[in-house]
């Protein structure tokens, strides 16, 4: 088993291919693609951020710098396929196929932003970190079960991998040859505290030896070896090979939430050596052939307007409706909850 | 090292304004200075000096072996606590939000509560725990939970819960200086609303001990924590129609000041009870029962409640509808004094 974890690359930070053996695989639309979803979920993210400087969103945690690993991986799924994401992978859930109105409404603590689209199996996002892990090998154990082909996918960070679910999780999966990719973006922080303080092992593509599963580490920030590993982790498991542990290595542009403070912990030259993921693709492009101006303008408008749009759809949605509080907890609401809401109502109906 | 608890004067130095927050961290500082065994530790607590600012500044002052920014693992937290208060030192753990605290419940409830019962008095855990806790600050899911009954239920921790500056300060010194673990919830939704007089120094505030906040005849509210504001604007907007309220901040939530609430109300004969956590299994029923045994003669009117609802915390959108408000405390009050 494979003991030693160099970082896997399709191209440098020039945007130049450094391993051929992935080149038969690339073509102009499937660059596109991913620029595109790249372009797209970044300007989401701005806007997020803005907004909640206007006082229009509530907290907001960013994952700029972290574009291409959440579309890489979430092209690489199938529409069947399960995404349990974290507070940070919206990018990943939008480029997969989340609402993005409801995307923002669940930045503005509504529940309804928790709700997957149709046709699509999204989980709400994981707060208690880690937590998602073993969801991942359940829901994956199940597909296995069923004999299908589908798989699900787990998003985590560097710090979920202290906890408890995080190897539990794994274990059940690897035990069971649930087909899961586990999926971690290794930023190298967790709010604060960097990786260093966090593990004593070099890699945490690494931790995969301990549970009898292959483990990967690659370059986050390539958007196309994200995809095409996962594609092949996805591959495997869904032959029945079980889960893949992938560590794509990336880096957190901002803060970790936008009530987050970074220059208290990281120093200012950190991070600085790292070419943005977006620009590393267009040069990319651009050493291929594949950009084209007049598709990148327009492919800009497109998204500004379909942001605004959402943005638009976000706040012009009916206020929250007091009886949702009561009303999903329990398929019958207990007669106890019926009282309590019944007295509520009534109290309200009082003060108006 | 020397491990030992130098012997600084106890009487009260010159006074400092501080709010919930700073007094916290105030304590933490007079702990560290005071006593070497007492360790910190918790997620971003050091360099970041905790993401509420609680422990701003300590690592600089006591170094990152005393002041300990640990790996992401509330389990590995206290269960290593465990192991450092058994052999020596005096671990003060924070957990980031009470709500993520879950992990650690096999930990406080398995080990931390009974270790000194499973041997007889040989091994026992005199630790901390402090959480931020509560609703009502526009945070994100999970971040808003209030769950103490889910402590005061447990046998073996003590559990506090100060709604001021000077109780914070208090309070903490009073838990770190206890033989047995004691769980600080802090109400983080207090935590910058106000400043008031702190002693700089070592003092404490007796664990088991309420504190009557304001004078009345007619009627006994009882609360903690992130509740004291709303019943103490209850309190003034029923005072206009003529009830005058007995207020009781309880601030230790177990043991009970059995006394205290007992004394109350006997002498009103009414009594309303005001908590953030879900009404169902809240601590509110173990205060009716304890008012039952101690002075069902006295009763006029039965025992109120108003609390949070049998629903898990909502997100933020609607969670002014699930914390309690004055007015509903003022229609519960008007209920007790008008039956
Ligand atoms: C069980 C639990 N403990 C603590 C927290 C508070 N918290 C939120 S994010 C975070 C850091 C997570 O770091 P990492 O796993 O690296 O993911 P990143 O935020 O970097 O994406 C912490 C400690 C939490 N959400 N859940
Ligand atoms: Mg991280």
């Amino acid at each position: 088993m494979n003991t030693h974890y160099p970082i896997k690359q399709v191209m440098d930070k020039e945007g130049r291919i450094v391993d051929s053996s992935y080149e038969s695989l690339i073509n102009e639309q499937l660059v596109k693609d991913l620029y595109y979803h790249m372009y797209r979920i970044r300007t989401f993210d701005r806007k997020a951020i803005s907004l909640q400087r206007q006082g229009r969103l509530g907290t907001y945690a960013p994952f700029e710098g972290q574009e291409a690993a959440q579309v890489g991986s979430a092209m690489a799924l199938q529409p069947a396929d399960w995404m349990f994401p974290t507070y940070r992978d919206h990018g990943a859930k939008l480029t997969f196929g989340a609402d993005m109105a409801g995307t923002f409404l669940y930045w503005n603590g509504r529940v309804e932003g928790c709700v997957p689209p149709e046709g699509r199996n999204i989980f709400p996002p994981a707060v208690p970190i880690a937590t998602q892990l073993p969801h991942a090998a359940g829901a994956a154990w199940a597909e296995r079960r069923k004999g299908t082909k589908n798989a699900s996918i787990a998003y985590f960070g560097d710090g979920a991998t202290s906890e408890g679910d995080f190897h539990e999780g794994m274990n059940f999966a690897s035990v069971f040859k649930a087909p899961v990719v586990f999926f971690n973006q290794n930023n190298r922080y967790a709010i604060s505290v960097p990786i260093e303080k966090q593990m004593n092992s070099e890699t945490i593509a690494q931790k995969a030896v301990a549970y009898g599963m292959p483990g990967v580490r690659i370059d986050g920030n390539d958007c196309l070896i994200v995809y095409f590993e996962v594609m092949k982790a996805l591959e495997e498991a869904r032959k029945g090979q079980g889960p893949t542990l992938i560590e794509a290595v990336t880096w957190r542009t901002g803060a970790h939430t936008t009530a987050d403070d970074p220059t208290k912990y990281r120093p200012a030259d950190q991070g600085k050596d790292i070419v943005d993921p977006l620009l590393r693709m267009e040069r990319f492009m651009k050493n291929n052939g594949y950009w084209d101006e007049a598709w990148v303008q327009e492919t800009a408008e497109r998204i500004t307007a379909e942001i605004e749009k959402a943005v638009e759809d976000m706040e012009s949605y009916p206020t929250p409706n007091v009886e949702d509080l009561f009303d999903y907890v329990f398929a019958e609401m207990p007669a106890q909850l019926a009282e309590q809401k019944q007295s509520y109502l009534t109290h309200l109906r009082g003060n108006q | 090292m020397a491990m030992e608890m130098r012997d600084l004067p106890k009487k009260e130095t010159k006074d400092q304004m501080l709010t919930i927050v700073q007094a916290v961290n105030d304590g933490m500082r007079t702990l560290l200075e005071t006593d070497d065994r007492i360790m910190l530790l918790g997620e971003d607590i050091g360099k970041n000096g905790g993401v509420f600012r609680a422990t701003e500044g300590l690592q600089e002052v006591f170094g990152a072996d005393r002041v300990v920014d640990t790996p992401l693992s509330e389990a590995g937290i206290i269960g290593a606590s465990v192991g450092l208060a058994v052999n020596g030192f005096k671990p003060i753990a924070e957990i980031q939000f009470l709500g993520f605290i879950y992990p650690a419940y096999e930990q406080v409830m398995t080990h931390v509560s009974r270790l000194r019962m499973r041997t007889m008095g040989r091994y026992t855990v005199p630790m901390v725990i402090r959480a931020p806790y509560g609703a009502g600050v526009r945070a994100p899911e999970i971040h808003s939970d209030s769950v103490e009954a889910l402590f005061t239920h447990m046998p073996g921790i003590k559990v506090v819960c100060p709604s001021t500056p000077y109780d914070a300060k208090g309070l903490l010194i009073a838990a770190a200086e206890d033989p047995d673990p004691v769980l600080m919830l802090e109400p983080m939704r207090s935590y910058r609303a106000k400043r008031e007089e702190v002693p700089s120094g070592r003092y404490t505030v007796e664990i088991g001990k309420g504190k009557r906040v304001k004078e009345g005849t007619d009627i006994t509210l009882i609360a903690w924590g992130a509740m004291m504001p709303v019943v103490e604007k209850a309190a003034e907007q029923a005072e206009k129609s003529g009830i005058s309220c007995d207020v009781i901040d309880l601030r230790t939530l177990y043991p009970l000041d059995r006394d205290l609430i007992a004394e109350s109300v006997q002498k009103t004969g009414r009594a309303v009870i005001v908590h953030e956590a879900h009404f169902t299994g809240g601590l509110g029923n173990d205060i009716v029962s304890m008012i039952n045994d101690t002075s069902f003669l006295y009763l006029r009117a039965p025992i109120e409640r108003v609390t949070g609802f049998d629903v898990p915390v909502p997100f933020f959108a609607l969670e002014e509808h699930f914390l309690p408000t004055p007015a509903r405390v003022v229609q519960a009050i008007e209920k007790a004094v008008h039956f």
